[in-house]
C-alpha cells in the first residue's frame, strides 16, 4: 500500500475539495493527484533516486511528497536553518537527488553538484500534464516476486536533530505512513468547511503526518510559514481555522500574547513535540473553553502519534477533585488502537500499572528504521523509545522524560521534567531547565537554569522555597542560574545537554547557589521573550 | 475459486467499479465476491460479468467492510453498485471509531 492510494481515493471521493492553501485558488484533491503524476515524471526524467526539499512549508511540500511517492523515491525534507557544513554533509548522502529549493537555497545544491529547481518553478512545472505514472500496487504477484525491493519503498527520510552525534536518517516506509493514516483517520470525515493550520516546519514528522491525515480526512490545510503569536491568531480568525497543531513553546507565546486571543471557529487544538507544562495547559483550558485539546505523544520513528489524550479527558481531568484523574492533565492519554505499548524494566521485563520503566511500542506505523543501520526492534518487534514513563490503572500513559536525561543523585533516579513542572508554576518564571552536574559527594547534583518573566523580580531564595514546598529537599536544585534564554530547537525541544556549556560561556548568567544569596537578579535587565522559530542556542548578553 | 488473502492486497470487481484493499487477512482461503461474482487481483484479466440482482447494495469509498466472524477486513478504495461478500456471506460496514485529529 502506497501513499498514492490515499491521494487517489481523495481525488476520487472529493476531487473538487480544496486541500491545500486558501479556499479560493488552493490546490484541490484532483489537482494534487494530477501534479503528483507530473512531478513524478520530472523525477524520472532526471533519474533522481530521492527528492530533497529545502524550503519552508507551503503548497510545494504536499506536491513534492506525493510526486516522490508516485515516482517510488523518498522525499527528504531538510532543515533550511542548518549551517552550511551540516547541509553539505546531509546532501552528500543523496548524490543522485533532485532538489527543490527555497529562496537562496539553490546555492547549497550547486555546491553539492545536485540539480535543483526553485519551489516556484516546481509548482509551475508540475502544472503541466506529463502523462500518468502507473500505480505500482497494481502489479501482479509475478511482478512483485521479480522486484521485491520496491514492494515497500521508503516514502520519507527525516533526519534527527543530532545534538550529540551525527544526524541519523529515520526511514519511514509507505506501509508505516499508510498504516498510521488508516489506523487513526476516517476517510472523508471532515466537513467541507474545516481547515487545519500547520505551524511546524516540513522536516518535522508532524508536518508529514499533517499532510497525509488531513488529506485522507478531506480537511483543507493552511500553512503559517513563520510563526508569530499575532499572525497565528489572525490567521485562525481570518481563515476560520477549525483545528491546529502547536508545540508547547508556541502555545505559551499565544497565551501570553497581548493581542486579541479570541478563536471563535477553533474546535480542536493538538499539541506535542515536547513536554507541556501543567500550568500552561490549565491556563489554555481556562482561556478557550470551547476548544477541544488533544495531547499527542509520538516520535519520528513511530510515524507521529502513538498515544493521545482527547478533549473529554482534558475537561474531565480539569473538573475532577480525584487526584488520580486530575493528574491525567499531565498524561499523554492512551495508545492508538493500532499500537501495542509496554513499560519495561531494566531487564526488558514488562512492568505493571504504576511502575516506571522504558516505553516500548509495536505496530504497523512503527518504522524504527535508520539509514545504514536497519531496524532497532527486539525479537518481538518492539521499539524502545528511550523515553521513561508509566501507565496508570486505566492505561493512561505518563512520560517522565528521556532516559538519557535522568539525573542520578545518590541512588535516586530523578526526572528533570518533574522539577521543571514545579518551577514553571512560579509566576515569575518564563522558562526552566533542570540538569545533572557531576558531584564528588552525590555522583550528580541537581542544578536549574530559569528565565525570569519580563517585568518581574525573580528572587531565587523565594523560588527555592517554592520548590521545597512542592518537592522533597533531595529534588530541590542545589543551584539556580538565571539566563535570558534557554537553548531549544525551533520546534521547542529543549537542548538540555547544551545548558551547562551555555552557562559556562555566558558571562551574564548569574549564579544563586544555596549558600550564596548575595547576587541580585534585579540588577539584570529584563530579558527579551524567547524567540520561537529560531534555534535559540545562544543566550543573549545584556545590552 | 478460493484464494489466500494477504494484507495490502488489492482486489477489483468484475461487475462494477468497486475496488478494495485487504486490511486484515483471514487465516483461511476464501472467495471474495462483489455483486455475486469473484473479485480479481490486479493484472489478472477481468472478464466483465453481470451481477446477481439480489446483491446490489453498493459499496462506499473509504468504508471498511468486515464479515460477521470478523476474520476479514477490507477497505473500499473505489465505490460501486455490488454487495461485497466472503464465501457467500455479505460483509457489513464497520462502524467508525473516530479519533481526534492530532497532527
Amino acid at each position: 500500500m502506497r501513499l498514492t492510494l490515499l491521494l487517489d481515493m481523495a481525488a476520487d471521493g472529493f476531487g473538487d475539495r480544496v486541500l491545500a492553501g486558501r479556499r479560493s485558488g488552493g490546490i484541490t484533491a484532483a489537482e494534487l493527484a494530477r501534479r503528483s503524476h507530473s512531478g513524478a515524471a520530472l523525477v524520472r526524467q532526471r533519474a533522481a533516486d530521492a527528492l530533497v526539499y529545502l524550503d519552508v512549508n507551503g503548497p510545494a511540500f504536499p506536491v513534492a511528497l506525493f510526486a516522490a511517492a508516485r515516482a517510488g523515491v523518498p522525499l527528504v525534507p531538510l532543515n533550511y536553518r542548518l549551517g552550511r557544513l551540516q547541509l553539505d554533509e546531509l546532501l552528500a548522502r543523496h548524490p543522485k537527488a533532485l532538489g527543490i529549493a527555497g529562496p537562496g537555497a539553490l546555492a547549497h545544491f550547486e555546491r553539492a553538484g545536485l540539480t535543483a529547481i526553485t519551489s516556484d518553478d516546481w509548482l509551475e512545472q508540475t502544472r503541466a500534464d506529463r502523462g500518468e505514472i502507473s500505480d505500482p500496487d497494481q502489479r501482479s504477484d509475478a511482478g512483485r516476486a521479480a522486484a521485491p525491493d520496491d514492494e515497500n519503498p521508503v516514502a520519507v527520510v527525516i533526519y534527527t536533530s543530532g545534538t550529540t552525534s551525527a544526524p541519523k536518517g529515520v526511514l519511514l516506509r509507505h506501509e508505516n505512513l499508510v498504516s498510521y493514516v488508516l489506523g487513526s483517520v476516517e476517510f472523508a470525515s471532515a466537513d467541507e468547511t474545516e481547515a487545519a493550520l500547520v505551524s511546524v516546519p516540513p522536516y518535522h514528522i508532524a508536518a508529514v503526518a499533517n499532510v497525509i491525515t488531513n488529506l485522507y480526512a478531506g480537511r483543507r490545510t493552511l500553512v503559517l510559514e513563520a510563526f508569530t503569536p499575532g499572525e497565528w491568531l489572525r490567521t485562525v480568525r481570518e481563515e476560520a481555522v477549525s483545528s491546529a497543531m502547536v508545540v508547547p513553546t508556541m502555545l505559551a507565546r499565544i497565551i501570553d500574547s497581548e493581542e486579541d486571543r479570541s478563536v471563535p471557529t477553533l474546535r480542536s487544538l493538538s499539541y506535542g513535540g515536547a513536554p507541556m507544562p501543567a500550568a500552561l495547559i490549565e491556563r489554555a483550558l481556562g482561556e478557550w473553553t470551547e476548544v477541544g485539546f488533544v495531547n499527542a505523544y509520538g516520535l519520528t520513528e513511530t510515524s507521529s502519534t502513538v498515544a493521545l489524550l482527547g478533549p473529554e479527558d482534558h475537561r474531565a481531568a480539569l473538573a475532577s477533585s480525584d487526584p488520580a484523574i486530575r493528574a491525567r492533565l499531565s498524561s499523554v492519554g492512551r495508545p492508538l488502537p493500532g499500537i501495542e505499548l509496554e513499560i519495561r524494566g531494566p531487564g526488558g521485563e514488562p512492568l505493571g500499572p504504576g511502575q516506571s520503566g522504558r516505553i516500548c511500542v509495536r505496530g504497523g506505523q512503527v518504522s524504527a528504521e535508520y539509514a545504514g543501520l536497519g531496524r532497532a526492534v527486539d525479537d518481538q518487534g518492539f521499539f524502545d523509545t528511550r523515553d521513561d514513563g508509566f501507565l496508570d490503572q486505566e492505561g493512561y500513559l505518563f512520560i517522565s522524560g528521556r532516559t538519557d536525561d535522568t539525573i542520578i543523585r545518590g541512588a535516586e533516579n530523578i526526572a528533570p521534567a518533574e522539577i521543571e513542572d514545579v518551577l514553571l508554576r512560579h509566576p515569575a518564571v518564563l522558562d526552566a531547565v533542570v540538569f545533572g552536574v557531576p558531584d564528588q559527594e552525590w555522583g550528580q547534583r541537581i542544578e536549574a537554569a530559569v528565565v525570569p518573566r519580563p517585568e518581574t523580580n525573580l528572587d531565587p531564595a523565594d523560588l527555592r522555597e517554592f520548590t521545597l514546598q512542592a518537592l522533597r529537599s533531595s529534588k530541590t536544585p542545589d543551584r539556580f542560574w538565571l539566563l535570558r534564554e534557554l537553548p531549544r530547537t525551533e520546534t521547542g525541544k529543549l537542548l538540555r545537554r547544551m545548558v551547562p556549556a551555555l552557562i559556562a560561556t555566558d558571562h551574564s548568567a548569574t549564579d544563586h547557589s544555596a549558600t550564596d544569596h548575595s547576587a541580585t537578579p534585579s540588577a539584570r535587565p529584563a530579558p527579551s521573550p524567547r524567540a520561537c522559530g529560531t534555534t535559540a542556542a545562544k543566550a543573549r548578553k545584556p545590552a | 475459486m478460493a484464494v489466500k488473502f494477504r494484507a495490502g492486497q488489492q482486489l477489483v470487481s468484475a461487475v462494477d467499479s468497486t475496488a478494495v484493499i485487504v486490511i486484515r487477512a483471514p487465516a483461511q482461503e476464501g472467495t471474495l465476491t462483489c455483486g455475486g461474482v469473484a473479485m480479481a487481483v490486479p493484472d489478472q484479466a477481468v472478464t466483465p460479468a453481470a451481477p446477481d440482482p439480489s446483491q446490489l447494495d453498493g459499496t462506499q469509498i473509504g468504508k471498511r467492510y468486515v464479515d460477521e466472524a470478523d476474520t476479514i477486513q477490507v477497505l473500499c478504495t473505489k465505490a460501486g453498485r455490488g454487495t461485497l461478500a466472503l464465501d457467500g456471506k455479505p460483509l457489513q460496514i464497520q462502524a467508525a471509531k473516530p479519533l481526534p485529529a492530532s497532527d
